[in-house]
């Protein structure tokens, strides 16, 4: 996988795997000091009775996770979470993903695909060796854009570029689907609102239980406020109050930094 | 045999004197010296006269030296200051004036009678009416953490009573015929009964007679509003302070806990029907206990990485200890419960999944949707729900942060807005975890806080603020978006409204500013609709609240049961715990008839 901060994992959960659905969640918590954080799905082997998460190194539980390795437990793994994307056979469909959105993406590309839509793909990287899955989306769908913040690969600039010509050229475009960075997403609500193309945004909040009982992944949708982790994920992305998510994500960003400070130490 | 009594009862050293008109205690206890102070008149002149612990032997180093052969004119009281002369007897040996004080031994509270006559060493007592001098020994206060050092820590705040206290206390109960306390009790436990025990000093025999009705008397001893229920229907209450039952109860629990006397109780004979148990708050610990007993093989399902429900992630630690959740849980492992965590029953299996699997179904998932005012700002930094805040600090331990990762919410002051246990919990927490003022803001009057008297008391002595019949109406956020301020109204008590309580309305024009930087909803829960969703054919009320037999327990659905506050939306551990004996004794019956 490109670069050591962006991990795979492959967890035996056969109860879950046997019903998780794209676009939900499960909550992991490594060890008995642990925090409880939710990551999104990105393929599941019910067969084999596993999940695959994919995430980005980026504090202290995620680091804590980068030191496992094959065969290693984690302590707990709950789900299936959230409420499952809603799919159907609806014509065209535009998927767009950002940084490690793109494992999410994934899953529910997949399930786009196999609905029977023609499905393309915007990805969207800082750099090429940020880019993931990319030989994985190409063989689920029908076109497939890369871009990078730098150029070092596809086009250079951000995904809203080919997002916003696919949109000028071709009016058949039922639906737009987006799970990457807020400020990625906002950018994309604001570009797609114009054209009237309904676009589904997962969001990300903090979550503590994600069963609806703590309220901390509460955000605005249309002036009202839902429960991520329940009422979502996924969101009518003209409606998401951005700039209230965005604030409310940062909260612990210093508590973040002391936490890995302190597990350093 | 009453002779043979009071001279038994002079050797044990708890024995404890008491003023018949105060109830205070003359007993002085220095390094090795014990002894009863009285004040006295002699000669005209007041004087401070000492006596031995057996009341017999005088001492002789007064300022006035009391003359062998002579008597006192006077022995008085030095807390009320009344006379202790019982001029009713008289001395069997010399015929002079005798003193009267109470004697607490564990069984029954005496007259003890004794002669003012220096030369003489009479003392002697009557068979007096029981009834009038128990009520006179005062209700006895369980030793507690000073507020100033409980302020900084999450230990539990009481130490509970010790042998000697409880005994004294369960002195006081007047063992009704027709005990007005155990109609009270929500699951009427033996009151009188596992009291009687205390007294002849059967403390784990107490504890098991509790366990007959009530399967957690130490939580429930810690926990349970007792002054609305038990203690309130007291007759000792009538004219005095009641019976401290909850003290009681959590003594002798707590007693057999830690002098190691729990019994596992012996299962029936397996009867190859399995139960599931969704939610492991503690009626569906009790569910799980009685049907597990009853020789059904049970599986408890809970959403959350640990068992206990409220108990476990609501209350904290320093009112209700989590190794006594954990030695509850523990019981019932040991009896054969399995526990399934990190189970949401909804996702990963359906209620009719549930049913393929087994035989009954207990429905116990608590009312755990947290409601918000929404006002606005509502959503701003530092900003969280009594949930969020309690679960963070108690299940994810996060008072212990950067030990445990995450992160402690924290704040200089703090408003808590709520008036109920969860407020209090709250508040309390946020004191220990450093922040400077606590601000709670109720709507109400004090008389309607809905929290155990006990709470409000410690979260007073502790030194939170109440801002009473006060309620917010807006938040301000700094440059970041964190909490800065809530703008209050004041209120005034209207007409009583549909729940009997007075209608708190708004005044107009008396909004003021109250600073705080972290802010924290605790104004009720709801249910959660998450189990629900994927059981359509389930009924519900009209506030989403499962339907149930109030008979049985039994909801729409058969052999679907459902009790706690996922029916009766949120109320108390004890009632949780008496539906879910109900719904587990009926589940037995349906089930025995197959
Ligand atoms: C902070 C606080 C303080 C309180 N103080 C007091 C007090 O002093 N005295 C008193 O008597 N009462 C008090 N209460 C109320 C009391 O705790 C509750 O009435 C009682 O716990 C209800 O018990 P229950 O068994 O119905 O459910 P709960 O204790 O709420 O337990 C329900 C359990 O079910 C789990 N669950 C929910 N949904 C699912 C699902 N779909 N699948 C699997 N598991 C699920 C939950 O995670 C939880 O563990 C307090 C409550 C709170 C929040
Ligand atoms: S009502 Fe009071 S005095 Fe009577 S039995 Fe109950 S606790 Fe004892
Ligand atoms: S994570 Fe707690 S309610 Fe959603």
């Amino acid at each position: 996988m490109a670069k050591e901060t962006i991990i795979r994992f492959d967890i035996e959960a056969p109860k879950i795997a046997l019903k998780i659905k794209p676009g939900q969640f499960v909550i992991i918590r490594v060890n008995e000091t642990g925090e409880r954080i939710p990551l999104t799905v990105a393929d599941k082997d019910a067969f084999e009775g596993t999940i695959t998460i994919i995430f980005q190194v980026v504090g202290k539980t995620t680091a804590l996770m980068r030191s496992l390795n094959e065969g290693d437990f984690l302590l707990d793994v709950v789900g299936p979470l959230g409420k499952a994307a809603e799919i159907e056979n609806i014509g065209t469909v535009i998927m767009v993903g950002g940084g490690t959105g793109v494992a999410i993406l994934y899953h529910v590309t997949k399930a786009f695909k196999d609905a029977g839509n023609h499905v393309i793909v915007i990805m969207g990287a800082k750099e090429k060796e940020m880019l993931i899955l990319e030989n994985e989306m190409k063989a689920i769908c029908d076109e497939l854009v890369v871009t990078t913040d730098d150029g070092s690969y596809g086009e250079k600039g951000f995904v809203t570029m080919p997002l916003e010509r696919y949109l000028n050229e071709r009016d058949d475009i039922k639906m737009i689907y987006t799970i990457g960075p807020i400020i990625m997403m906002k950018n994309i609500c604001n570009l797609t609102k114009p054209y009237n193309v309904p676009t589904m945004v997962s969001l990300n909040p903090i979550m503590i239980d994600g069963t609806g009982m703590c309220g901390g992944c509460r955000v605005k949708i249309g002036g009202k406020t839902k429960f991520s982790c329940v009422d979502g994920p996924d969101f009518d992305g003209h409606e998401v109050d951005f700039d209230e998510l965005m604030s409310r994500n940062s909260q612990y960003l210093q508590d973040e930094k002391d936490s890995l400070l302190y597990s350093i130490k | 045999m009453l002779e043979q009594e009071v001279r038994l009862l002079k050797y044990k050293t708890y024995l404890s004197y008491y003023c018949p008109h105060c109830s205070t205690t003359f007993n002085v206890e220095r390094q090795d010296e014990k002894s009863l102070i009285f004040n006295a008149a002699y000669k005209q002149q007041d004087l401070v006269v000492k006596l031995s612990p057996y009341l017999d032997v005088f001492d002789t180093k007064t300022s006035i030296p009391v003359e062998e052969g002579d008597m006192l004119d006077d022995l008085i009281c030095p807390h009320c200051k009344k006379s202790l002369i019982n001029h009713e007897e008289k001395c069997e040996k010399c015929g002079s004036k005798v003193g009267e004080v109470i004697v607490s031994t564990q069984a029954k509270l005496i007259p003890f009678y004794f002669c003012v006559n220096r030369g003489c060493d009479w003392h002697g007592i009557k068979k007096a009416d029981q009834k009038t001098i128990r009520r006179k020994i005062p209700r006895q206060t369980m030793p507690e953490q000073d507020p100033k050092i409980r302020a900084h820590n999450f230990k539990e705040v009481p130490y509970g009573y010790t042998s000697e206290l409880a005994l004294l206390e369960a002195d006081r109960c007047l063992q009704c015929k027709n005990p007005k306390c155990v109609e009270g009790c929500p699951v009427n436990i033996d009151i009188p009964g596992f009291i009687k025990l205390i007294s002849e000093e059967q403390f784990d025999a107490a504890a098991r007679k509790i366990k007959e009705t009530n399967l957690f008397p130490a939580v429930c001893g810690r926990v349970c509003p007792q002054e609305s229920q038990c203690e309130i229907k007291c007759i000792v209450g009538i004219k005095n302070e009641p019976v401290a039952i909850g003290r009681l109860e959590r003594f002798v629990a707590d007693y057999e806990r830690d002098m190691n006397l729990v019994e596992i109780v012996d299962i029936k004979k397996s009867t190859g029907k399995k139960i599931a148990v969704i939610g492991s708050g503690p009626g569906g610990l009790t569910v799980a206990a009685d049907m597990q007993i009853l020789g059904y093989d049970v599986t408890i399902f809970e959403a959350l990485h640990e068992a206990g429900g409220v108990l476990t992630y609501g209350i904290p630690e320093f009112r209700l200890p989590k190794s006594i959740v954990n030695f509850e849980i523990d019981y019932l492992v040991k009896l054969g419960v399995k526990i399934e965590l990190n189970h949401i029953i909804g996702n990963i299996l359906t209620l009719d999944e549930l049913l393929e699997h087994f035989d009954a179904i207990y429905i116990g998932v608590g009312a755990g949707l947290p409601w918000f005012m929404g006002l606005e700002g509502e959503s701003l930094g530092n900003v969280y729900s009594a949930n969020e805040y309690l679960t963070r600090m108690n299940l994810m331990k996060a008072y212990k942060f950067p030990e445990y990762d995450t992160p402690m919410p924290k704040g200089n002051k703090v408003a808590v807005i709520g008036g109920g246990n969860v407020a209090m919990d709250c508040a309390r927490s946020a004191l220990r975890s450093g922040s400077k003022e606590v601000n709670i803001v109720y709507r109400r009057s004090k008389k309607e806080l809905p929290a155990r008297e006990e709470e409000v008391h410690h979260a007073e002595q502790e030194g939170i603020n109440f801002h009473l019949l006060t309620s917010p109406i807006r938040y301000f956020g700094d440059r970041r978006n964190m909490v800065k301020s809530m703008e209050c109204i004041r209120m005034e008590l209207g007409e009583p409204d549909a729940s009997g309580r007075r209608r708190p309305l708004p005044l107009e024009n008396s909004n003021f500013m109250l600073e705080c930087d972290m802010a924290i909803v605790a104004i009720g829960n709801g249910p959660n609709p998450i189990l629900f969703n994927s059981a359509p054919d389930l009924k519900l009320n009209k506030r989403g609240y499962v339907e149930v037999n109030e008979e049985t327990g039994e909801t729409s659905k058969e052999f679907v049961y459902a009790g706690g506050d996922i029916v009766t939306g949120a109320a108390t551990v004890i009632l949780a715990m008496g539906a879910g004996r109900i719904a587990a004794r009926a589940m037995h019956e349906k089930l025995s008839k197959i």
